[in-house]
This record gives structure tokens, sequence and C-alpha cells, in this order.
């Protein structure tokens, strides 16, 4: 089976004397679902951040869709952003636009038709149950909704790999559910690779999965 | 609301600057046109024992520009009948040659200097009046006069420039959280910085629009045209196609420049 991420010793820090990740080696098949858990401040998001090359690796190989992320030119890393979905933790909306143009953006800078866009757009907000909220701007919204409107803009361009930081964080069951829905319909029906970080392993989830804990800066599978 | 204000004073900084130019222009336009005037009315008168010729006084001194002999006729017709035709033929010969010289500018101090040298050179040349005594301190007044605008001009457009640079790293903290989204949705640069040039386009194209109204007004208004005409000096206080592409095309290169700066210096946050 193909792999989408390969990392091999993968070592992360933001300074010298801090490591964060120590020399991780795991991999994430195309396809498949993958849950990582760890405590606070273990190292779950400056890892998500290593995968879409946010952050240099200080030691160690990292391969993300088949390209060496160390060596990436920054327009091929460009390339290669505009094929993952990511949830952050802070969810990063755009202040200055409308939930609409937020969930839009990944179609925009793919250069798709206005009509197409707004339609998908449309699809989105209704199945994170934002439709109503269209026309409002990020801070109109809860930090709830504000998480749904992450994961909807995650989800805008179906791309081939989604990387969730804590999708379900400040949501009730209820929408928890909707996203855990969400997530593995794209996964099925899509084949869409899925990386979710996370405090809970939802006991709903019907299908296969992977799981990595990090403790102590050291990356494990759990069975 | 907060976002007008930031566009108002990019305009407001950009129109100050432009302003400046222009003024620097206009000041430059009156020193030309009254130096032109000067120039106009200026010649210098030199007596020589035989005829001159143009192309071998101008090879002497590039800054000639014509001379023209004045004639004698008159002052023999006044003592004509006094004299025989004989002798007045005889005074007529001996006479010296006077001539007017035309230079091609107006000439500093230095270059009168250097004229009147090479001219001595010139065995036949007896005597030069090149009034420089009252051309020297026209002349002085106006270089000081300029030199008085160009500091001003130019501690304006530093100030101004300064101020434009501040303005714009404001801009850079409020566009930077968007362009680094974007960048993490793999927007090229180009698009990321989009919204920049687009601002900086439209901004700088009202700052020319601005100047461009206000000289409509005071052309309309032509108090700055009359005094001017006073002082005999004729010029166009704002061509409205020249000055206002000229305007337009530094504003424009101005706030691009900037904005690349801006989009370059970007740095995308760990
Ligand atoms: N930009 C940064 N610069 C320096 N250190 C950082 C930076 N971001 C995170 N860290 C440090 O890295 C460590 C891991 O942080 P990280 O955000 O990856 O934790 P996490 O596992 O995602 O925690 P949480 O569950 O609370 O989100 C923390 O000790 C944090 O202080
Ligand atoms: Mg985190």
């Amino acid at each position: 089976m193909d792999k989408v991420i390969v990392a091999k010793d993968l070592t992360l820090a933001y300074n010298e004397d801090e490591v964060i990740i120590k020399e991780a080696s795991f991999s994430v098949d195309s396809g498949s679902f993958v849950f990582i858990t760890g405590a606070s401040g273990s190292g779950k998001s400056t890892l998500l951040k290593s995968l879409y090359g946010a952050l240099d690796s200080k030691s160690g190989s990292l391969i993300v869709g088949g390209v060496e992320l160390d060596k990436i030119s920054s327009k091929k890393l460009d390339f290669l952003r505009r094929h993952i979905g990511i949830v952050f933790q802070d969810y990063k909306l755009v202040k200055e636009w409308t939930i609409e143009k937020n969930v839009m953006l990944p179609l925009i800078i793919s250069g798709y038709a206005k009509d197409v866009s707004g339609m998908q757009v449309q699809k989105l907000l209704s199945h994170v149950k934002l439709n109503h909220q269209a026309g409002k701007y990020p801070l109109e919204l809860s930090g709830g909704e504000q998480q749904r409107v992450a994961m909807a803009r995650a989800l805008a361009h179906n791309p081939i790999l989604i990387l969730a930081d804590e999708p379900t964080g400040n949501l009730d069951d209820y929408s928890s559910q909707v996203i855990w829905n969400l997530l593995e319909g794209a996964n099925n029906q899509l084949k869409t690779t899925i990386v979710v970080v996370t405090h809970h392993i939802p006991e709903s989830l019907t299908i296969k999965y992977k799981h990595y804990h990090i403790e102590y800066g050291v990356v494990y599978e759990v069975s | 609301m907060k976002s007008l204000r930031n566009h108002f004073s990019l305009i407001l900084a950009l129109f100050a600057v432009l302003l400046s130019i222009q003024v620097f222009n206009i000041i430059e336009r009156t020193i030309a046109a009254y130096e032109k005037n000067l120039q106009d009315n200026y010649s210098i008168v030199i007596v020589s024992k035989t005829a001159l010729d143009l192309k071998f006084l101008k090879r002497s001194d590039t800054i000639i520009a014509d001379i023209t002999e004045i004639s004698p006729a008159k002052v023999l017709e006044k003592v004509k009948k006094d004299f025989k035709q004989k002798n007045l033929d005889q005074i007529r010969s001996s006479l010296p040659k006077f001539y007017t010289m035309k230079l091609t500018k107006y000439p500093s101090s230095f270059e009168l200097s250097d004229l009147e040298r090479s001219l001595r050179k010139i065995s036949s040349i007896t005597k030069i009046e090149d009034f420089s005594k009252s051309h020297d301190s026209v002349h002085k007044l106006l270089t000081l006069f300029k030199s008085v605008i160009s500091f001003l001009g130019f501690i304006i457009v530093a100030v101004t420039a300064l101020l434009i640079l501040k303005e714009m790293r404001l801009w850079q903290f409020q566009h930077q959280e968007r362009m680094n989204i974007m960048a993490l949705f793999g927007a090229p640069i180009w698009l990321r910085s989009a919204v920049l040039f687009r601002l900086a386009i439209v901004d700088a194209i009202l700052a020319s629009i601005l100047v461009l109204v206000t000289f409509f007004i005071i052309d309309k208004n032509g108090t700055i045209e009359t005094e001017l005409d006073l002082l005999n000096i004729n010029i166009t206080l704002f061509n409205y196609v020249n000055d206002f592409f000229f305007l337009l095309g530094v504003s424009l290169a101005t706030s691009i420049i900037l904005a690349t700066f801006i989009v370059l210096g970007h740095k995308e946050e760990v």
C-alpha cells in the first residue's frame, strides 16, 4: 500500500536545548485513519506542524505525499499544501472574511469557478449545520461554531490528506458526532487519509484505525 | 473602519510626497523661466581692433551663442558735417569694432570669468564689458533660493518616506495573519499578496488624483499665476497630462516598492 507519510528518526525542536519529538519513526498508509494522542504539551501540534511543512526537522527525514520536506522548494510546498486540509487547534480563520469566504479559501486558491465553489461551500456549511451563519464573520461565532467552520474549510477542496488538531475540542457530544461522521465519510467515500489529534478516540467509530501516542517526546504505536 | 483610516493615512502620506515633488517642479520651472528672462536681456559688449569671426570665437568658449556687430554708422552720421568725406573714410577704417555677444545660457560667475579669460587671449580684443557686478547679485540670489528649496524638499521627502514606511509596517501587521493562513493552504505568493498590491495601487491612484484636484483648484483660483505674471514669468503650474502621469508613476512606483518590501519581509510564523 502507498504511504502518504513516512517519518524516519524525525527529531523536532523549536530551539537547541529542548527537543519536543525525539527520533520518531512511523508511517501513514494512504486512505488510512490515524489518531494521535498525548498529554497537553507533549508535542502533538508540533508534530502536525512538521507534517504540513511549517516546522523544519532538526534531524531525520520526513516524506509527505512522496516529497522530502527537508529539501522542498516553496513552490512545491505550496503545491503539496493545496492537497492537504488542515484543522488548526486555534482555527486560524480570516477575521475580515465572512464564514462563506473562509470556507471557500482552498477553492479560491485552487482556482475553482465561482459557481462550483459556491455550491460546494453551501453543501459543507449545511453538513456542519452552519448554513444560516454563512454571511457572518468569525468573531461573531462561538468557539465551537468557528471550529466547525474550520472543519468545513479543511474538507472543501477534497484533499488527499486531512490533518486535524483536536477538531472536537470545543464541541458538545452532538456536534462532535457530526465532525466524526464527516471525517469517517471522507475516509470511506473519498479514501481521504486522515490524521487526527485528539484526547478522546470516539467509541462510535466503525472503521479500522491506527493509534499513535506521544510521551516524553517518543512517538509509539498503541495497539 | 480601522482599515479605512489606514487607507487614508497612506493616501495622505503619498499626497504629501507628490505635492512636494510638484512644488519642487514648479520652482525649477520658475527659476528656469527667470534665467531665460535674464539670458534674453543679458549680453556682453566687446571691443576689437579687427573683425571677429563667430566660428573662431565659439571654438575658444562654447558658451558663446552669437555676436552682432554694433554698426558705427550712426556715430559717424553725427560727426559727418564736421569732416570731409576722405577724413570720414579714414576715421571709419581706424575705428575699432563693437560687438554685443549673446550666450547660450545665463552664465554662473565661474563661467563668466572663464569666458573673460579666453576672450583676453585673443589679441585683437581690447575691451570686455560683462556687467558682472549686477550679474552676480541676481544670480547668487537665485542659486541660494534653489539650494534652500532643495534642502526643504529633501527633508519633506525624507519625513514622509518614514511616515509611509511606518504606515506600511502597520499594514504588514494587519495583513500578516491572512497571508499566513493563505500560505498554510498553499496559496502562491502572488495570490497571498494580491490584496496588499491592490490596496497599494488604489491608494497610489487616489493620491495622484488628489494632487490633480488640488492643482485644478489652484489654477481656478489663479492668485499664484497672477503673482508670477507680475514677475514676467509664464509657466504652467500643473500640466494635466505630463505632470499627472509623472506623479502617478512616482506614486505607483513608491507604493508598489513598499508593498514588495512587505511581501518579501513576510515570514511564516511557526
Ligand atoms: N512556537 C513555539 N515556540 C517555542 N516552543 C513552542 C512553540 N509551540 C509549542 N512550543 C512548545 O512545544 C511543546 C509542545 O507543544 P505542542 O503545542 O506541540 O503541544 P500539544 O501536544 O499540542 O499540547 P495541547 O494538547 O495542549 O495542544 C510545549 O512545551 C510548548 O511549550
Ligand atoms: Mg496542540
